[in-house]
């Protein structure tokens, strides 16, 4: 069974789906949601074997299964793991029985919705293991459907508007980047072997003449930026996320923006290193406008949720500045932050959706004083307020420190306008939270309940892990840390960075003893 | 002495072009499926005439093979029809344009 | 491993129990009920003990080996860069945690009686003991970025006790004001840190000053990481021009005031610089811009002093003030002149502090000075005790504040800068005028309030911690009687021999600096306590200086019109016009084009059947021909 570990994960919530669908309308609401819970339980557990039989020290695919699926045209299903898509994987796998936990309230249509889920499921962690391009082409289409149906069928009044925005905008990324998979297939065929697997095109690509692969880099890099997204490319982000009901919130910030995030390191690093040297500070500037523009826009929003969406176009900033540094730190610190900004920007949803569930509002201006009448819940609110600002111990922090100064090697300007967002994501955050949680509270919301079991239940292990990460980030890092590392020596070959230089080592006492 | 092909082909022709023409012009939604019967038959009788002329029995297979997807197709499509005229109580192929864009 | 050193294992306990306490009255802290507040304090008491016992092993180190730095685990490690969580226990974070642990256990105790009521203590000594904990790991961090996770804890701890009564506006504006306007400063200081990790590989202080003192970077280098730290520096003790935060800050509960405004977190940028000093000094050109900044601010902070009255806003700007001076001291290479400073200031300020506390509980919570007079009757050790700590700041010898202003206006004169010296003079004299108006008008003279006529002392819970406090702004003058003294044999391995020179003979400065003192009291009792001048009256008169110093010199206005105002306009225009308008509009707009080509192809879908059929006819013919013509 454990060799077959990475598919077992991929499809396993597909026994979910099989039992909702024999079961049809016969299975209560309860019964389904159970069912959900369960499947995405067992999926969790099951992708912790990954965790425990990943090799830290080796640097390439792992548990790869590889069948050759349609001979003719080359396509195979090929399945691999390593530093990066670990994480990812992880991170969806431990998000979703959270995010069914919080769908616990939805009547209408329930067993669609945890369908649609499931499904989400199954093309997200499958787009994260995929090694053969059309197969992660497949699964990267796949998520828009069942993230389509959640916004369009649960989500808030303009959900239909959202929804349709969504779809359209990340297809039409999609099309440069089906194109551009195409190219490249044709051109391995010219070489004598047509295929799709990942690693026999990263050669092919390298014959190239670099002005074709600047072309497919940016085929690539169009799809990708939209999901990340990249400004000026984010625009749905905010209707997306303030329609999607707070699940689809949840794994559309935590999850699917990391596939963006993930392509780039993926396929456009792996596949085109020396045109991503040469668009590196193009990309970068996107990244550095984003990440002010981001916070410049979150400051003045008034819907939470949409304040939110804009921090999320914020720290996606960071990501792809890290990744796109080519230093150990940053790339280390980019993938790092994605994981965190999984966990923070989750948590912010999760915690936004309890207040809505309670206030049935996400205006700022109508909330108040929260923090009198739901301490826990304001207290909850808070901590993962912090851990979005970057409080040094909590989980972000180390991501932006390590991009930071991963970034500010290569260029102190770019390094520095990134700090810039720590005071604006200050700024932003705590205005939120003290229109939230301080001041009079509203007479209507008096005696609201504060955090229920099932609340509790969904915010402490995820409140727990941006704890955990932030103190000992290692857990992380250690795993991440080869695989970043050869990315950036694929990228940039001649110098292995680093982002602090090696001085002459005086003699500093060894720590630990008194002189 | 055998009638020479021509004669099949031209009757063949004559045939099609007054089952197009009734395809095109009439709006009986029956006399239209008449009328692409009409094209089917004028197909077959191509395809016999030649089988004849190469001495190859292929053609007739065809012919038969087309005759029988024909009668499955009048099946299905005066099902359709009937079915059309039991909503709308009419056959006039004017009247159903749901998928005017 | 000597017993000395065995002793050093237990290190990680001094922040390790103020932790603990902070997450047990979190999540215990209801069912606790009054045992909440003790529970804090006793942390902190046993942190204090352990320090002292700590520090006593440490002075019985060598004199140029007292380092002690304990490894707890490897926090960060990418790449070639590696940061631990090392503890480090030097004489200046020695000093730091004894301060820390010994005026904040006072000062929990006294807020056992201060919160006494309130229905959220546990939340409240959490916060406390939380700020505690960050604190310490700000002073005992082996690193830089240890240095910064507590700067940054004790900023949030600041932000949430200032906004502690949360149903009142002013104190959530404030606590934000506070976390933004520190946190301007602490991008500089991050900044900074990449930049030392750009040029050093490493934040660990050790690393670091072995490296500077090899040579390691360019003067340039160590100008700019030595400014970009400072202003860290400048947010966190609210030096001009971030200092706007600090009055604000008042509105949280006047036992936070005390040790977070007054004794702790705002020393900390003193801290920041006197722990780099090396870097700064290779710079050169830092110390000098330390100078001016702490000078500046001396004596601006100085004048808005006097224009203020509400009690515990003349404290505020009297701590920014005095962390002027500090900063004066360290930017002429006197930081053991600065580093007692910062100890005798924790002791009056917050003895001080603590006895406003005690004068608005006596009160009903008034804290305008001019509704108070004659208190002293009705609240006898809170009015001797504050008596003692105004004494301290006004420098009266032989009071801590005396020895410590003294030494480092000694060190201006002695070290050839005039300029400092008079100015640095005047800021004296200012600091002893606003004390003696805040003094005459709340103890003395006659009660003009029925609060100040039926004002009553306050629990012995208060008024114990004043007193021990008292006793410490006493004798705090003894740890260094002179700029030679023993605080700074202590710390001279560490900070450097005090500078020298020539200048005044120190008994004659001493004659001007006690002169000085008097006169500005005497004068200030005169005005205000004499009741032979209508001071009611006089400040009528000078109405519109009266009122440009009561706002701070309009300060936070400029900011307003100058900075927020624009900034606000500017997102504005970014979130509503640019994103929603032009970018997202030129979405919207492909959408609409698209719409509309389509809305034309449309009509080729007629929706008649024989269209169709012709178009299918049409199209086998135009296929049939196009074969036909290539083959």
């Amino acid at each position: 069974m454990t060799a077959h570990i990475l598919t077992l994960t991929t499809f396993l919530p597909l026994a979910g789906v099989i039992v909702l669908l024999a079961g049809g309308r016969r299975l209560g609401d309860q019964t389904t949601k159970a069912i959900a819970l369960l499947t995405t339980v067992a999926t969790f557990v099951i992708s912790l074997v990954i965790l425990g039989r990943f090799d830290s020290a080796a640097t390439g695919f792992q548990m790869i299964e590889r069948y050759s699926w349609v001979k003719s045209i080359g396509l195979s299903y090929l399945l691999g793991v390593d530093g990066v898509s670990l994480w990812m994987v992880l991170l969806t796998t431990f998000l979703m029985p959270l995010a069914v936990l919080a769908s616990w309230h939805i009547e209408k249509d329930v067993r669609r919705y945890m369908l649609a889920m499931l499904i989400l499921e199954i093309s997200v962690v499958g787009s994260f293991l995929a090694l053969d391009l059309l197969l992660f082409f497949v699964f990267f289409e796949a998520l828009l459907v069942p993230m389509y149906l959640l916004i369009g069928g649960w989500g808030g009044e303009r959900r239909v508007y959202a929804a349709v925005k969504f779809f359209l905008y990340t297809m039409a990324g999609s099309a440069f980047l089906l194109l551009a998979i195409l190219f490249l297939y044709s051109k391995s065929g010219a070489a004598g072997h047509a295929t799709f697997d990942l690693r026999s095109l990263m050669s092919v690509a390298g014959g190239l003449p670099a002005g074709t692969t600047r072309w497919l880099f940016l085929g690539f890099f169009i799809a990708f930026a939209v999901k990340v997204p990249l400004f000026p490319l984010h625009t749905w982000l905010a209707d997306a996320h303030t329609e999607a009901p707070t699940a689809g919130s949840v794994l559309l910030a935590a999850v699917l923006l990391k596939v963006g995030a993930y392509g780039l390191i993926r396929f456009n690093l792996a596949l085109f290193p020396e045109a991503a040297k040469y668009f590196a500070s193009f990309v970068s500037v996107l990244a550095v406008i984003g990440i002010i523009y981001g916070a410049v826009c979150a400051i003045m929003q008034t819907d939470i949720k949409r304040l939110v969406a804009y921090s999320s176009v914020s720290h996606l900033g960071f990501v792809v500045l890290g990744i796109f540094a080519f230093t150990h730190q940053g790339m280390t610190g980019g993938v790092l932050q994605m994981v965190n900004h999984g966990l923070a920007t989750g948590a912010l949803f999760l915690v936004v959706g309890m207040v809505y569930d309670r206030t049935h509002t996400r205006q700022l201006g109508e909330l108040g004083g929260l923090a009198g009448v739901t301490p826990w819940l304001a207290g909850a609110f808070l901590f993962a307020v912090l851990a979005s600002v970057g409080l040094p111990g909590l989980n972000s922090f180390v991501g932006e420190f390590l991009v930071i100064v991963g970034t500010f090697s290569v260029s102190h300007w770019f390094g520095s306008l990134a700090a810039v967002a720590v005071v604006l994501s200050a700024i932003y955050l705590l205005w939120s939270y003290q229109r939230l949680a301080y001041g009079p509270v509203h007479e209507e919301h008096r005696g609201l309940p504060d955090l229920s079991v099932r609340e509790v239940a969904i915010l402490a292990p995820i409140l727990g892990l941006i704890l955990v990460f932030g103190v000992a980030p290692r857990l992380l890092t250690d795993k991440i840390q080869p695989t970043a590392n050869a990315v950036v020596a694929r990228v940039d070959p001649a110098h292995p960075r680093d982002a602090a230089p090696i001085l002459a080592p005086a003699a500093a006492p060894a720590p630990g003893t008194a002189p | 002495m055998r009638t020479p092909i021509a004669f099949f082909l031209v009757l063949s022709g004559i045939l099609f072009g007054v089952g197009t023409a009734g395809v095109l012009l009439r709006k009986n939604a029956l006399v239209i499926f008449m009328s692409v019967e009409l094209q089917l038959n004028a197909v077959n009788l191509a395809l016999v005439a030649f089988a004849r002329m190469h001495g190859d029995l292929r053609g007739q297979v065809l012919a038969f093979f087309s005759m029988i997807v024909a009668a499955a197709e009048v099946v299905v499509g005066l099902a359709i029809i009937v079915a059309v005229y039991r909503r709308r109580l009419s056959v006039n192929v004017d009247d159903s344009r749901e998928l005017r864009g | 491993m000597t017993p000395a050193a065995s002793a050093f294992h237990y290190l990680w306990l001094i922040p390790a129990l103020p932790l603990a306490g902070a997450a047990v009255n979190l999540f215990f802290g209801k069912r606790l009920g009054k045992l909440s507040g003790v529970l804090a304090s006793a942390t902190l008491g046993a942190a204090f003990l352990l320090s002292a016992l700590l520090v006593k092993d440490l002075m019985a180190l060598p004199g140029d080996g007292r380092l002690v730095v304990r490894h707890l685990f490897d926090w960060i490690s990418v790449g070639n860069l590696t940061v631990a969580a090392d503890l480090r226990l030097d004489q200046v974070s020695a000093i730091m945690i004894l301060v820390v642990t010994g005026v904040g256990a006072l000062i929990h105790v006294y807020a056992i009686g201060y919160m006494h009521g309130d229905p959220r203590t546990g939340r409240f000594f959490a916060y406390l003991n939380l700020f505690v904990f960050f604190m310490l790991m700000l002073v005992l961090g082996e690193n830089l970025l240890l240095l910064y996770l507590g700067w940054e804890g004790v900023g949030l701890c600041s932000y949430l006790l200032i906004g502690f009564w949360f149903d009142r506006p002013e104190a959530s504006v404030a606590a934000k004001k506070a976390f933004i306007t520190t946190r301007i400063g602490d991008t500089f200081m991050l900044v900074g840190l990449a930049l030392i990790v750009a040029k050093f590989g490493t934040l660990d202080f050790t690393a670091i000053f072995h490296a500077t003192a090899a040579g390691g970077i360019a003067k340039g280098t160590a100008t700019a990481i030595a400014l970009l730290l400072f202003a860290g520096a400048i947010g966190k003790s609210a030096q001009v021009p971030l200092h706007v935060w600090l009055p604000d800050a008042m509105a949280g509960p006047t036992p936070v005031s005390a040790l977070i405004h007054a004794a702790t977190m705002v020393t900390a940028g003193v801290y920041l610089v006197v722990r780099m000093h090396p870097i700064f000094e290779l710079s050169g050109v830092a110390l000098t811009v330390v100078l001016v900044v702490g000078l500046v601010t001396a004596i601006f902070a100085g004048t808005c002093a006097f224009g203020q009255d509400d009690i515990k806003r003349v404290l505020a700007y009297s701590t920014i003030s005095q962390l002027g001076f500090m900063f004066m001291a360290v930017g002429m290479r006197a930081y053991a002149a600065a580093m007692f400073m910062l100890v005798a200031h924790a002791f009056y300020k917050a003895l001080m502090f603590l006895g406003a506390g005690s004068v608005m509980h006596g009160t009903h919570d008034a804290t305008d000075m001019r509704t108070f007079g004659g208190l002293l009757k009705p609240m006898p050790i809170t009015g001797v005790t504050f008596l003692i700590g105004a004494a301290a700041q006004a420098g009266v010898p032989p009071l801590a504040g005396f020895f410590a202003k003294d030494a480092i206006l000694e060190i201006a004169n002695h070290t050839g800068r005039e300029l400092v010296y008079v100015l640095g003079t005047f800021a004296a004299l200012l600091s002893a005028a606003y004390i003696g108006r805040l003094v005459f008008l709340t103890f003395f003279g006659e009660p003009r309030s029925q609060e100040a006529a039926h004002a009553h002392e306050s629990p012995p819970v208060m008024w114990i911690p004043l007193a021990v406090l008292a006793a410490g702004a006493l004798v705090a003058g003894w740890l260094n009687l002179t700029p030679e003294g023993r605080l700074a044999g202590f710390l001279e391995p560490v900070a450097g021999a005090v500078p020298g020179g020539s200048g005044l003979a120190v008994p004659v400065m001493d004659a001007i600096a006690i002169a000085i003192t008097l006169s500005a009291l005497i004068a200030a009792w005169y005005t205000f306590a004499s009741g032979r001048v209508d001071w009611l009256a006089v400040r009528e008169r000078f109405q519109p200086l009266q009122r440009v110093l009561q706002n701070g010199w309009y300060v936070d206005r400029a900011y307003q019109t100058v900075l927020v105002e624009p900034a606000r306009a500017f997102a504005h225009i970014t979130a509503f016009v640019v994103d929603t308008k032009i970018i997202d509009g030129l979405v919207n707009a492909i959408g609409a084009g698209v719409k509309r080509l389509a809305s034309v192809g449309r009509r080729v879908q007629t929706g008649y059947v024989r269209t169709y059929a012709l178009a299918i006819g049409l199209g086998v013919v135009a296929l049939m021909f196009w074969v036909g013509v290539r083959g």
